[in-house]
């Protein structure tokens, strides 16, 4: 007789823990079939604004480590993901309905993915930046610094993405320095639990990554309008339709009253690309005089 | 002193595990080689390290032609993302293998132990994973779209800092595409070895990175070698001379990185703690085997006293000893030969008239061995101020000026690096502006990193190596497309609107 497993319990992760949504709330996360998969926190208004709290005394720690320190940890994300492949294959080709081969696939470009962006901590200062030849006995660079805490909403829905259209949004905003709060596929929401765990290992300072599951219908206003969010990532929002027919535009709208920097939504998963990095960033320009010997 | 009496803290050398003689590394396989074979032994005591095969031309030949071969079937059609994973495997590989690198080092060369430890292998760890990350990213390398690897490239490497040069050439050229026949110097092998079991271990394809160990002549059948498209090489200004002339009118790219009489320039506003710290570690450091350094300190005059005394009392301080001991500043010269220079220049420099000042330091009774040595009243025209001792011997001029600070630094055929010590910034900067040096450090000294460029001007070479600078070297671009087949267009366009 085969043995009765011992099923997961999906939570969130936020500040390095994983709590239990504040709301008690669930969802029921169900396979491409239809058949019960698990139950998954469903992430209320507090849990986001617990998360940005989270999200933003990492900031410091996370921004103030050098380049090549985050390179590593990133890279580490890497290995840690290789070396459990086998547990997101299974979850990938139970929520998305695809096979093994293909749901293999999307985990290995999602180490990839990490990979890219890990190179990128200690080099892209280096392509973002630069001295500029002012006309005057003046010292003059300007050097890229992350802006801040950011919210995103990970790819909904894409299949081939639950996991990879996550890693897509979340690696190319922490590698400057920023911290983020994103919310994973509503309905295929495990990889992005089981991802935490893999960053809860992966020497991740807690709060650097904060994973909400549930509605970003419900969870992305609230973090659109917060105060203490810098910029907002709408990368998976573009098929977002709120109760009263809300769309990402309104979420822009939000932003636009604390001046986040806004990235428009994409259609299906982003692709890495240095612009991803430059969007959370802000240019910093020192002026330095060479005269006066 | 006998508050600075501190009980032996050796390194122990279990955690080696050599083989009494070591082969060529080519085309993925340790090979004996067709050349003599030689000794490579620890300085600071003369012992016996291990026997290492002396490479042939024909076997920098066999070594080319791996290379090649891997370079055509292998390395130049991988994808950048895996010749970046290869890469990583290596800083991984090096970094868990650290410590064992780190005694090797400081056995084999004679520097101390806390500098292969904290310095030169989390180095070479650190350039390793820098340059992965380039690999699947060479379009923003800045020279243009497509950028395209040269081929094989022929890399000559010195003894003062034996693996973390290796890195400095291996890691930049893996990650552009290249593939490598490397030639470290005779008297500091080992670590290459070391590491070529560790290429083993990553599993890097076969011919990717293959080492060449010998003499000069080694070196001179490589970089002379008809199928080499680039040459790379670290070490004193007159072999690079004689390289440039070797390479002349073979269209091999060539990056020289030479020689140096750095000015380490002390003005009165200085923080003078971290000044004097400054100076020591500039000339000090590595037993000053290091041609970066700061070896011709240049003191604003009124505050000269002050400053030597302080070096003096400093200096006094540093222990000079076993290298493997973890209280160990100074270690041993790398070489009898080196020791030998060193002597000469020095018994010049007094000859000339300098005034000379030695620390008090016991001197081991084998192995070869030189105290931290400062020359006063040391005028521009002395030998001591112009060439490079590449030891530990600081010659100190003064100044009055900036102006005649500057005149004095640049007062050299060298310019590989400088130091300026001064609160104020205005000045530094444009003391830099003047400066014909690749690499100024401000208020601090000998400072390296896989991210920031390092070369020199003048006759300490061309080219730089590390960041996106030293990836260049091992780079060509495609070009744009021709703009004459994109004229046509616009004229058209122009006449549209006019309409």
């Amino acid at each position: 007789m085969s043995r009765l497993t011992v099923p997961k319990t999906y939570k969130l992760y936020i500040g390095g823990k994983f709590p239990r949504s504040e709301s008690g709330r669930t969802y029921e996360v169900v396979a491409a079939s239809g058949d019960f998969l698990a139950n998954a926190a469903q992430a209320s208004r507090k849990d986001a604004r617990d998360a940005v709290v989270a999200a933003r005394s990492a900031v410091g720690g996370w921004s103030g480590a050098t380049a090549y320190n985050r390179g590593q940890v990133i890279y580490r994300i890497a290995e840690v993901l290789e070396g459990r492949r086998a547990q997101f294959i299974d979850e990938i080709a139970a929520s998305e309905g695809v096979s093994a081969a293909e749901a293999g696939t999307q985990v290995d470009r999602a180490i990839d993915v990490w990979v890219w962006y890990a190179g990128w901590a200690d080099k892209y200062a280096q392509v973002a930046g630069n001295a500029n030849p002012v006309s005057g006995p003046y010292f003059n660079i300007s050097v890229p610094e992350p802006t801040g805490v950011v919210a995103s909403v990970a790819p909904q829905g894409v299949t081939g993405g639950s996991l990879l259209g996550l890693v897509s949004v979340i690696a190319p905003v922490i590698l400057s320095g920023n911290t983020i709060v994103v919310v994973a596929d509503e309905h295929a929401p495990l990889s992005a639990i089981s991802l935490s765990e893999v960053l809860a290992t992966s020497d991740v300072p807690g709060g650097v990554i904060n994973m909400l599951t549930g509605s970003p219908e419900e969870i992305m206003p609230w973090l659109a309008s917060h105060a203490d969010v810098n910029a907002l990532d709408l990368a998976g929002a573009g098929s977002m339709s709120g109760p009263k027919g809300e769309t990402w535009v309104d979420l822009q709208l939000a932003a636009a009253e604390t001046l986040k920097r806004v990235v428009a939504p994409v259609v299906g998963i982003p692709r890495p690309a240095l612009e991803r990095i430059t969007s959370f960033v802000e240019t910093k320009t020192v002026w330095h005089t060479k005269s006066m010997m | 002193m006998a508050f600075l009496e501190y009980a032996a803290a050796p390194e122990s050398t279990s955690i080696l595990n050599l083989k009494s003689q070591y082969g060529l590394f080519i085309d993925g396989e340790f090979v004996d080689g067709h050349g003599d074979v030689f000794e490579t032994i620890s300085p600071a005591t003369e012992e016996v390290i291990a026997r290492i095969a002396q490479a042939t031309p024909g076997d920098v030949d066999v070594a080319v032609a791996a290379a090649r071969r891997a370079y055509d079937r292998v390395w130049s059609r991988m994808s950048g993302s895996d010749r970046g994973k290869y890469l990583f495997r290596i800083a991984r590989l090096v970094q868990e293998r650290a410590r064992e690198l780190a005694v090797a080092e400081s056995l084999d060369n004679g520097k101390p132990i806390r500098e292969t430890r904290d310095v030169d292998v989390p180095l070479v760890a650190a350039w390793f994973f820098y340059y992965a990350g380039w690999a699947d990213k060479l379009e923003h390398a800045g020279v243009g779209p497509n950028p395209r690897s040269l081929g094989v490239a022929a890399q000559v490497i010195p003894w003062n800092f034996p693996l973390l040069m290796l890195a400095w050439k291996i890691a930049p050229a893996l990650a552009a595409g290249n593939t490598v026949v490397i030639k470290p110097a005779e008297t500091t092998s080992l670590t290459a070895m070391l590491f070529a079991e560790i290429l083993q271990q990553a599993d890097l394809p076969a011919g990717v990175v293959n080492i060449v160990t010998g003499p000069g002549a080694t070196g001179q059948a490589l970089v002379t070698h008809d199928d080499v498209n680039k040459v790379a090489f670290t070490g004193s200004t007159g072999v690079g001379r004689m390289i440039a002339r070797q390479v002349a009118g073979t269209h091999k790219r060539l990056t020289l990185e030479l020689g140096g009489k750095a000015a380490n320039i002390v003005f009165d506003d200085a923080p003078m703690d971290q000044a004097i710290e400054g100076i020591v570690n500039g000339i000090f450091f590595n037993q000053g085997h290091v041609c970066c350094a700061g070896s011709r300190l240049l003191v604003q005059e009124n505050v000269h006293d002050e400053v030597v005394d302080r070096l003096k009392a400093r200096l006094s301080t540093l222990r000079m000893g076993n290298p493997l001991d973890k209280n160990t500043d100074i270690g041993a010269i790398n070489s009898a030969a080196q020791l030998e220079r060193i002597r000469t220049l020095s018994d010049t420099g007094e000859g000339e008239g300098a005034e000379r000042w030695t620390a008090d330091c016991r001197i081991p009774d084998k192995g070869f061995w030189f105290a931290p040595t400062i020359f006063t009243k040391v005028s521009a025209a002395h030998a001591i101020a112009r060439e490079e001792i590449f030891g530990p011997v600081l010659s100190v001029l003064t100044f009055r000026t900036p102006a005649e600070a500057i005149t004095k630094a640049n007062n050299t055929p060298y310019g590989l690096s400088a130091g300026i010590w001064t609160e104020k910034g205005s000045r530094m900067l444009a003391l830099v502006d003047q400066l014909k040096a690749g690499v100024v450090w401000a208020n601090t000294f000998n400072r390296f990193d896989p991210a920031s460029p390092f070369g020199g001007y003048k006759e300490s070479g061309y080219g730089r190596e590390g960041g996106r600078h030293g990836l260049t070297a091992y780079l060509e671009a495609s070009g744009w497309d021709a703009p004459a087949e994109a004229t046509s267009t616009p004229k058209k366009t122009r006449k549209a609107a006019a309409k």
